[in-house]
């Protein structure tokens, strides 16, 4: 549990060392503020419409703007996830400092969960900007609070596999922008998933089963789901397995 | 100390290390000389753990580098050939990082990686980023980091590649002063560094040990006394090859004759001459006083580097001294 630490601790502060986790608060900050913004101002306009259209059907802010808004962010981190995961293994393996990682007296998964924990840390900081939109909500309007929780728990947990797959691919090359790359054509595959859920046959309801936006669906209407909580627990797993075995080979390949 | 028994390595097609035994004692500064390319850095990342041996059996400190690699690894303190260093880090923070790692206690760190900065002359950068130090000094932070938490077994490879002459100088001081209180094992393509550092000579190649002695013994065998061949031909057989001997052997400083080859009443010799002592022209003389030819008069003695490449060249010679 110390070690865990130790290694999250020296990742975080490398992440904070370079531009990379600056940028991407400021990418972030930016992109999620313009929707806020847009999804903020088409829920205004259609208040003022009905309102003076003298209809009174009730306008529930939590439907209209938090999970429009939730929904996508949730696609905005696919985005984000490879760059955050990119450099965890693949920078040690170039360098050579993995070396020393491995020939210390810490178990590799350990070294593994360190690294994650630390990628999920900047991941959830990252998110945080994006709750400071929502807190506006809170000044001009009374949101449910408990949904908006339920949807963030929803983006950590899918946060959580996305970057437990990118923690695995960064282990298998020595090059940042290859595993980058890879990281984020699976997240994307695993996201236009979800486009063939209309269909019906077998094939398309694995694909669409697999997609992990379609899992965070319910969360960001406020559902916790004990199926979808599995789906990303096991994803995490799967993927923190799959890093540790490759951690391994490495040693048995070189 | 360190105990490796008929260790082997094979990677899908080669084979980097072929059942290597040796053994090192506590306190000893061992050598591992070898060409590139000759199972030195692959012995040694089977000895950290780095890598698991394909056969055989590695034991650092009575512990199994297999069944009991977290022991092990507790016990060894390791700088691979490029010190694996974090460019963002202050070097102060690295070696906080580094002694947590290896299980420092949080109330001992900072002493400890105050002691370890001045002991390899790293203080006066410690709040410099590690990106910017030269080239020496991140060897000397790399050694930092090998010894920051007490390790019984040093293991170092290739500590002064790529390092200025001053610099390789101030580093083999350095691994000089940590003996005694650590086990080293130091690899090396270099010759003059395995004498001047090491008491012990483990010489490997193509995977195999070709031959373990003690620093001493090795340069006294090698190149402590000087070797003269001579050929010598008396005229018309006028004497035999043990009378030419016995003239050679009394010529003074000699301390060895040997024939080497004899046709056609033509002699050759190889003479030995005890240490520090030029006996060529006495020889010279010798011969010619007795009437004899001299038809050649040359120096044989091997430097180091030629006994090395002897020792390590794809051609089986048979024996390190005289063979031509």
């Amino acid at each position: 549990m110390k070690n865990i630490w130790i290694i999250c601790r020296k990742e975080l502060k490398s992440y904070f060392a370079s531009p990379i986790a600056y940028g991407l608060m400021a990418f972030f900050a930016a992109i999620s503020g313009y929707f806020f913004y847009v999804i903020t101002a088409v829920f205004v306009q259609r208040g003022i419409q009905s309102q003076m259209m003298g209809q009174s059907f009730p306008m529930d802010v939590n439907e209209w703007v938090v999970r429009g808004f939730l929904s996508n962010v949730s696609v905005i981190g696919l985005f984000l996830i490879p760059m955050i995961t990119m450099r965890l293994f693949a920078e040690e393996k170039r360098t050579g400092t993995i070396e020393l990682l491995v020939t210390s007296p810490v178990k590799d998964i350990e070294v593994i969960a360190g690294k994650w924990l630390a990628a999920l840390i900047l991941y959830a900081g990252i998110l945080l900007i994006s709750a400071l939109n929502l807190a506006i909500l809170f000044l001009y309007g009374k949101p449910d609070w408990k949904p908006i929780l339920v949807g963030y728990l929803g983006l950590l947990l899918l946060g959580g596999a996305l970057l437990a797959i990118g923690t695995f691919i960064s282990t298998t090359t020595k090059n940042q922008i290859i595993a980058g790359t890879a990281t984020f054509a699976v997240c994307l595959l695993l996201w236009v998933f979800d486009w063939v859920s209309y269909e019906t046959t077998t094939w398309a309801k694995v694909m669409s089963y697999l997609s992990v936006v379609a899992h965070f669906e319910p969360f960001s209407k406020g559902v916790l789901d004990s199926k979808d909580i599995i789906f990303y627990l096991s994803m995490i797993f799967l993927g923190l397995f799959l890093t540790a075995r490759s951690l391994e080979s490495l040693r048995w390949r070189s | 100390m360190i105990k490796v028994e008929g260790l082997s390595k094979r990677y899908a097609r080669t084979v980097a290390v072929d059942q290597i035994s040796f053994e090192v004692s506590k306190g000893e500064i061992v050598g591992f000389l070898g060409p590139n390319g000759a199972g030195k850095t692959t012995t040694m990342r089977i000895l950290t753990c780095f890598l698991p041996p394909t056969a055989g059996a590695a034991s650092v400190a009575g512990f199994d580098v297999l069944t009991q690699p977290l022991e092990v690894k507790k016990r060894i303190g390791y700088l691979p050939e490029t010190p694996p260093l974090y460019p963002e880090m202050e070097v102060r923070e690295y070696l906080y990082f580094v002694g947590r790692l290896k299980g420092i206690p949080k109330s001992d760190i900072a002493t400890r990686v105050d002691e370890v900065s001045e002991r390899c002359a790293v203080t006066d950068v410690r709040t410099k980023l590690i990106s910017k130090l030269s080239k020496g000094y991140r060897q000397r932070v790399g050694l930092a980091q090998a010894i920051i938490h007490n390790p019984d077994v040093l293991i170092l490879d290739e500590p002064t590649a790529g390092l200025d002459p001053k610099q390789i100088l101030e580093t083999r001081q350095l691994i000089k002063s940590l003996s005694g209180a650590h086990t080293i094992i130091l690899s090396t393509h270099i010759l003059p560094e395995v004498e001047q550092t090491c008491e012990k000579v483990i010489i490997i190649s193509k995977g195999k040990v070709v031959a373990t002695d003690s620093v001493h013994n090795l340069t006294n065998r090698l190149r402590g006394s000087e070797a003269v061949g001579l050929e010598v031909e008396p005229p018309q057989g006028s004497a035999g090859s043990a009378e030419i001997q016995q003239r050679l052997e009394q010529v003074p400083g000699v301390s060895r004759v040997l024939l080497r080859d004899s046709r056609d009443g033509r002699y050759t010799f190889e003479v030995e001459s005890l240490q520090g002592r030029t006996v060529r022209g006495d020889l010279a003389r010798s011969v010619v006083e007795a009437g004899w030819n001299l038809n050649e008069l040359r120096p044989v003695a091997l430097s180091l580097e030629e006994i090395f490449l002897q020792l390590t060249s794809s051609d089986e010679t048979q024996s390190p001294v005289g063979a031509k």
